[in-house]
């Protein structure tokens, strides 16, 4: 007779409007990957040459301000606007180069040591907390002054750094899927581990870790900024975001704008992956909480 | 015991524990049979007594790391599984010996269609001639799945639970396994549809010559399919029998109560026969029989020791006190 006591009606908790938050994310990021595309079509200037007759014109809304330079230029009479377009390409390509180096290194290591367990768990989840006592920052600046500050060092160095944080989850939701049937059915028909690891788990932890790579993406791209901000990362003359930032700083009493939109970039663009992954999340993983 | 050539399998005082938190888990203690070629033996007992832990140290698939194989042999065509390596014993799964999970409907990975997963048992022991894909077509029709063609290509969610125990049970005999086990196949099957599997099985098993030890809880099942019954309580083997003398003349006070609380259709009944008491707990395992404690005909003796195997006539043991002095 348990069906004639029908369980209230959970309130529905959410808070309203909820549901229109995807789209303020999704409307940053196709901003963003807009000008990732379309850079060369949509900039107004080449970002790397500069006028030193038309030097940091304030931008349109000023009154010195031009419509020729929309968001003003900077010391060099370099476009701001232009160099921010083409700055989103190396945000993205540090970001998503970083996310999928560490990303591989981190599932590869998770799934085996979920699936191993024993000795080999032991052995990498102990290499795992000494990474994450590690401070990333400090090592970061140690490799990126060995190293020469580039992309490639700041991909580099965040790859070998951030894997712990992948390794763990992974292993987590490893370890349950691994007790399953289907992975004893698999044993039962003689796959190898390999076999078992990679095409049988792998593609069920799949949601978690596009989620993950979606979040921490925003974070990569904050930390890529500081980097380059602090003189460790991308060098002049390319466009960065962290680099106009860098450069903006010591004008920043009278010419407020060349810190301003490259930060703006960057808020966007990190609440716009921010924002869809917690709606990839609340869509894919409705039970989980991640972190 | 002596060792038959004739048999396939042949388990010798195998002892399998688990080891945790609050102790040594006993769950297999010392399990000895045998199964010949072609014959179909029925493994009963209740939930917990060591049925499916007996069949994963067959295939040497024990739970790892808490679970371990303490002692025993398993010989399968005479030749010691527990001395083959891991990759050696890789070989025989899914090839030699072969496995039939119990809930169709968790047991195959949902992100994989089902052909893909079909094709499994042969892409790993290199049997794959011609086309993979007819291959599975050719296994699903088989094991009678209406449309094999569109079927292979579904993924499981899209298989009914009758139709997921079917695909199971051809992936079980893909290469025709010399030992199939199969772990309650008709448990989470609907009657008829169960029944419909159990013919499916034996008209296979007649095909491919292969042995069949069917794990089950339902006396039913054996009865349909079996020639040969093992009942197993709290971990040992107390009585074996072939199906005729079971149901005849059950020896073994636990197997008679089994039977009798099996509900007659057709015979009305006030109240159902049930065996008093509980199975014993696996971390305090009585000293004697470990039936004693709910056997309403326990001695003395049944509290202080085990009691040994005796032989009844042919194909007819049991281990119980009660038949000592003959």
């Amino acid at each position: 007779m348990i069906h004639l006591f029908k369980k209230k009606k959970k309130k529905d908790t959410r808070p309203k409007g909820g549901i229109r938050l995807p789209y303020v994310g999704f409307f940053c990021l196709g901003i963003f990957f807009l000008a990732v595309i379309f850079a060369d079509v949509i900039a107004p200037y080449d970002p790397q040459e500069g006028d030193l007759f038309s030097s940091t014109i304030p931008p349109v809304w000023q009154e010195e301000g031009s419509l020729a330079h929309i968001l003003g230029t900077d010391m060099l009479g370099r476009d701001v606007l232009s160099r921010i377009i083409h700055g989103s390409r190396m945000s993205l390509l540090i970001s998503v180069g970083c996310i999928l180096f560490y990303g591989s290194i981190g599932v590869t290591l998770g799934l085996i040591s979920g699936f191993m367990g024993g000795r080999t768990d032991m052995v990498i989840m102990r290499m795992a907390d000494l990474w994450l006592s590690l401070p990333a920052i400090i090592v970061l600046f140690m490799l990126a002054s060995v190293h020469g500050p580039s992309a490639k060092t700041i991909i580099l160095t965040f790859g070998i750094m951030g894997w712990p944080n992948y390794a763990r989850i992974v292993r987590g939701e490893c370890l349950s899927l691994k007790e399953r049937d289907f992975v004893r059915l698999a044993r039962v028909a003689g796959c190898s581990k390999l076999r078992i690891m990679f095409s049988h788990i792998l593609p069920n932890i799949m949601n978690t870790i596009i989620i993950m790579a979606t979040i921490e993406i925003g974070g990569i791209i904050v930390l890529t900024a500081s980097m380059s901000f602090l003189g460790l990362g991308t060098q002049p003359p390319s466009c960065d975001w962290g680099l106009m930032l860098a450069e903006g700083r010591q004008y920043i009493t009278y010419a407020s704008w060349l810190v301003t939109f490259p930060g703006l970039a960057i808020v966007i663009t990190v609440l716009g992956f921010n924002l869809t992954g917690d709606w990839l999340r609340e869509i894919l993983d409705p039970k989980q909480k991640l972190r | 015991m002596h060792t038959n050539n004739d048999n396939l399998l042949e388990l010798q005082d195998l002892k399998v524990s688990f080891f945790t938190k609050q102790g040594e888990v006993k769950a297999v203690d010392g399990v000895s049979f045998s199964v010949g070629k072609e014959e179909i033996v029925g493994l009963v007992g209740e939930s917990g007594c060591g049925k499916s832990v007996t069949s994963l140290s067959i295939m040497r698939l024990v739970p790892q790391p808490a679970g371990k194989i303490v002692s025993g042999r398993i010989l399968f065509k005479n030749e010691d599984l527990m001395t083959k390596s891991e990759d050696q014993m890789r070989q025989l799964r899914g090839d030699r010996i072969s496995m039939i999970l119990q809930d169709p409907m968790v047991a195959m990975n949902q992100l994989l269609t089902v052909g893909e997963q079909l094709g499994e048992p042969f892409r790993f022991h290199d049997k794959v001639k011609g086309s993979l894909r007819d291959m599975c077509i050719a296994l699903l029709g088989k094991v009678k799945v209406p449309a094999p063609e569109s079927r292979v290509d579904d993924y499981p969610f899209q298989f009914s639970g009758g139709m997921s125990q079917r695909a199971l049970i051809a992936m079980g005999i893909a290469n025709n396994p010399d030992l199939l086990i199969a772990d309650e196949p008709t448990t989470a099957l609907d009657v008829s549809i169960a029944a419909q599997v159990l013919k499916l099985m034996k008209e296979i098993q007649k095909e491919t010559r292969s042995s069949i030890i069917l794990i089950t809880h339902d006396l039913a099942t054996v009865a349909q399919i079996c020639t040969r019954v093992l009942v197993m309580y709290a971990g040992r083997i107390v009585e074996n029998a072939t199906i005729k003398n079971f149901y005849k003349k059950p020896a073994h006070p636990y197997s008679k109560g089994l039977i009798q609380s099996v509900p007659v259709l057709g015979r009305p009944v006030e109240r159902l026969f049930s065996i008093d008491g509980q199975p014993p707990s696996l971390f305090e395992m009585p000293e004697g029989c470990r039936f004693s404690p709910r056997c309403s005909r326990a001695e003395k003796i049944c509290f202080e020791s085990y009691p040994p195997e005796i032989m009844l006539e042919d194909n007819h043991s049991v281990a119980c006190w009660l038949y000592a002095g003959n």
